[in-house]
């Protein structure tokens, strides 16, 4: 065990030490490991390698990392083997001796856990190889693939903290502050307000006291970036805290995390400890004489703590409500003192500013907004994964180059950017650029980054319908236009999916937008009607076929479904009717089935098990179909 | 989660260590006790009601006993796509339950969470704190009878 690291000279010292420890080493082999690799048996895969390299005799010359996430989530369980570069994936916990054997001991690349581009067929060895991987700029999740979250060794070896020292040694805090905002840093939690001018109140803010807090209340489903940054290199954003804590003046920060992502408390608390017996944090920190200390607060399960004055609420002990601002959080925030308080990325940035400089951050991005993004592109898409890019990407070049394009071939519909607080952006207008400022204009925002792709089967009423269920479920209910505004456009959006939809329901819709946006306080409220106004604006005539024709276009509205067999394809093989939860099916061998419309309730079991070279179970919707109000 | 005691230990008695004593209370009974509510109350000096205004606004908090067995289903937006709402149903009706209902022998809590952030391997269904990835409405109810298995 290291002690306290006293200045930047031990710092260094120890950072040689460990990068000399290294040299004996020959390979490194790493296996994605965060929630998504665990749950497709990354663990027993680590295992199975570190007993291979024992009985191999390997012990001292190859290692084997259980490292975060690497982002392709999709052909987890992913083992890199370093230095030759070389991918595998959805790799059997049972190859882990002939990877050792053949791929590290004999230098052959095994061609059958390669990975193969299903577009052209062609194999990759590395991820020069991989489109997912090429089209991207993984300045932030690329420490993820180098990195033990447990090991603060492994954040040192790719010069970690040096930013850090840097800062506090032999910098100013006005210094640091201009340096972020030269490199043109703005909040990743969604707002995008510059970083620099965030920090630059709180420092000017009157107060002895001051705190720092890292929002890692990921709240949006379907975004989990700051999940993998957290879980997967929690130094990163340990060390940016200590800067923007010193830039501010600030001597105790809060991590808060989401409790539905324990691997993220975990790492995090080990890091804190860790970084504290280093002296990297606690009193005196490498000798600088400032004093800064972190602990971890543990959420309990409310959306609206994304917003930062319900998170300081939350942290005080009493219900997540938001409360006006101005006061802003810079001047009275948490315990009412000065608070600055941004996200797990926009920390996990900090140390690379300072340690590459502004000019190469802000080289990363467009005029108005330095560095990358990590987006979470999921939904309908072939390569579902954390995707980071430079800023001014084009959504075309984000779905096609790195997503790989639709899944099962199936044309693209939209895009959901933000969230529950965002928009679609229909496949129209799929070369817009994405920054913060293009798809708000677009009517959407950037919000975390979470990008849900959907195709022809995704229905967009139904999607509307989940948004507003979500947010008025989760609405702290402060706010009475918030509270029933969303309650009641969420029931005029359930009446319109069960075919019960009238009228004049669209303009009750978007009256009902305008008074929830103008009446609420926060966040949550004012842009609860996003997907609403959004899925409108542009798939108007879907709204119109639930309303007029009782039809669901996409067959997605289970009231508005009606299935039928037909009777010169059913093979009578009986699999229907053994799968219908209701007996709504009937039949006898070599008779082709019936379903009994009044008894059927539409679940869809019929056709999900219908054989594929039958095809007979068909679905369909509206009037036309049969399908009565 | 067995009922084990609620120490407390560590926590100052402060308000802001409310969460925490929940936190602490919920881990350990399964759920947080009439009882238990009035010791945190005591502890950090505030009232009942204000812990149980507290309790009942977080979502990570009951004051019902769980089942001895926890499935929790991801309905985030990107399982929501891929059709998890069939999936829900079908372990509704294997366990005869509703999402945040238990089963009348106490074995089974069926619930819903809002993402749990694997959205590539959705449907996500989680079985007393395994993952499971890619479930359909077909594998959802073995999900179950294999998780009925363990002790």
């Amino acid at each position: 065990m290291t002690s306290r690291l006293r200045d930047s000279a031990a710092l260094e010292a120890l950072r040689a030490r460990v990068l000399e420890a290294r040299k004996g080493f020959t390979h490194r082999v790493t296996v994605s490991s965060g929630t998504c690799g665990q749950a497709k048996g990354s663990g027993k895969l680590v295992s199975a390698l570190r007993s291979a390299v024992r009985e191999l005799g390997l012990e001292g010359r190859v290692s084997v990392t259980a490292s975060g996430c690497h982002g392709f989530c999709d052909i987890e369980p992913v083992v890199l083997v370093g230095p030759l570069g070389v991918v595998y994936q959805r790799v059997d916990a049972g190859r882990a001796r002939d990877i050792l054997v053949e791929t590290v001991q004999n230098g052959k690349v095994l061609d059958d856990l390669l990975y193969t581009d299903p577009r052209t067929g062609a194999k990759a060895a590395g991820t020069d190889g991989i489109p997912f991987y090429k089209a991207q700029r993984r300045v932030l999740t690329g420490a993820n693939e180098l990195v033990d979250p447990e090991s603060v060794e492994d954040y040192l070896a790719l010069g970690g903290y040096r930013g850090m020292a840097k800062a506090l040694l032999t910098m100013k805090p006005e210094a640091v502050i201009a340096e972020v905002t030269q490199a043109r840093l703005r909040g990743r939690g969604g707002a995008g307000f510059p970083t620099g001018r965030k920090w630059e109140f709180c420092r000017s803010s009157p107060g002895a006291v001051k705190y720092v807090v890292c929002n890692a209340d990921e709240g949006d489903p379907g975004a989990y970036m700051d999940r993998s940054l957290l879980e997967g290199n929690p130094h990163s954003v340990i060390e940016g805290m200590v800067i923007g804590a010193f830039a501010i003046g600030a001597s105790e920060g809060i991590v808060y995390v989401r409790n539905e992502y324990p691997m993220a408390v975990r790492n995090a608390g080990k890091a804190i400890a860790r970084a504290r017996e280093l002296g990297l944090l606690g009193k005196d920190i490498l000798g600088s004489g400032f004093d800064f200390d972190l602990r971890i607060f543990k959420g309990a399960g409310a959306f609206v703590c994304g917003e930062e004055t319900s998170l300081m609420a939350s942290i005080e002990g009493v219900r997540a409500s938001p409360r006006q601002r101005p006061p802003f959080p810079a001047v009275k925030g948490l315990w009412g003192k000065p608070t600055n308080i941004n996200n797990v990325e926009t920390w996990a940035n900090v140390p690379l500013i300072l340690d590459r400089g502004a000019d190469w951050f802000s080289g990363l991005g467009t005029e108005k907004s330095g560095g990358t993004k990590i987006f979470a592109l999921v939904g309908k898409i072939n390569n579902t994964g954390l995707v980071e890019v430079p800023m001014g990407l084009s959504l075309r070049q984000i779905v096609q180059d790195v997503g790989g394009g639709i899944k099962d071939g199936r044309p693209l519909k939209a895009v959901q950017t933000g969230g529950p607080s965002g928009g679609c952006i229909p496949a129209s207008m799929l070369d817009i650029k994405v920054d913060y400022d293009t798809l708000a204009q677009a009517g959407s925002i950037m919000g975390s980054g979470g990008m849900i792709v959907v195709d022809d089967t995704t229905c967009m009423v139904d999607l509307a319908n989940y948004f507003l269920h979500f947010t008025q479920e989760e609405s702290c209910g402060k706010c009475v236009p918030c509270r029933l505004g969303t309650r009641q456009m969420a029931g005029i959006l359930s009446r319109i999916t069960k075919g019960l939809g009238e009228e004049d329901d669209i303009e009750k819709l978007e009256s009902l937008a305008a008074a929830v946006k103008a009446g609420s306080l926060c966040g949550l409220g004012q842009t609860a009607s996003n997907p609403v106004l959004t899925t409108i604006r542009h798939f108007r005539s879907e709204y119109e076929a639930h309303i007029r024709e009782k039809r669901c276009p996409a067959l997605v509205c289970k009231a508005l479904l009606r299935f039928t067999i037909a009777a010169d394809k059913c093979i009578a093989c009986g699999l229907c009717r053994k799968a219908c939860p209701v007996d709504a099916i009937a039949g006898k061998p070599k008779t082709p089935h019936v379903i009994a419309q009044e008894i059927c309730v539409r679940c869809g079991a019929c056709f999900e098990v219908c054989p594929p070279k039958a095809q007979a179970v068909v679905k369909s919707s509206g009037e036309a179909a049969g399908v009565r109000k | 989660m067995a009922n084990e005691e609620v120490t407390l230990e560590g926590l100052g008695p402060e308000r802001r260590e409310l969460i925490a004593a929940l936190h602490e209370a919920q881990d350990r009974e399964g759920y947080v006790s009439a009882g238990t509510v009035l010791r945190i109350a005591r502890h950090l000096r505030v009232t009942e009601t204000e812990v149980y205004s507290v309790l009942t606004f977080y979502k990570a908090f009951t004051l019902k006993p769980h089942g001895r067995h926890c499935v929790t289903a991801c309905v985030g937006t990107a399982c929501h796509v891929r059709g998890v709402s069939r999936v829900v149903d079908e372990l509704s009706r294997t366990l005869g339950v509703a999402p945040g209902e238990t089963t009348l022998d106490g074995e089974y809590t069926l619930e819903t969470v809002n993402c749990l952030g694997c959205c590539a391997i959705g449907p996500v269904v989680v079985v007393d704190g395994e993952y499971h990835g890619q479930v359909t409405p077909q594998s959802a109810p073995g999900l179950v009878k294999a998780g009925e298995a363990k002790p």
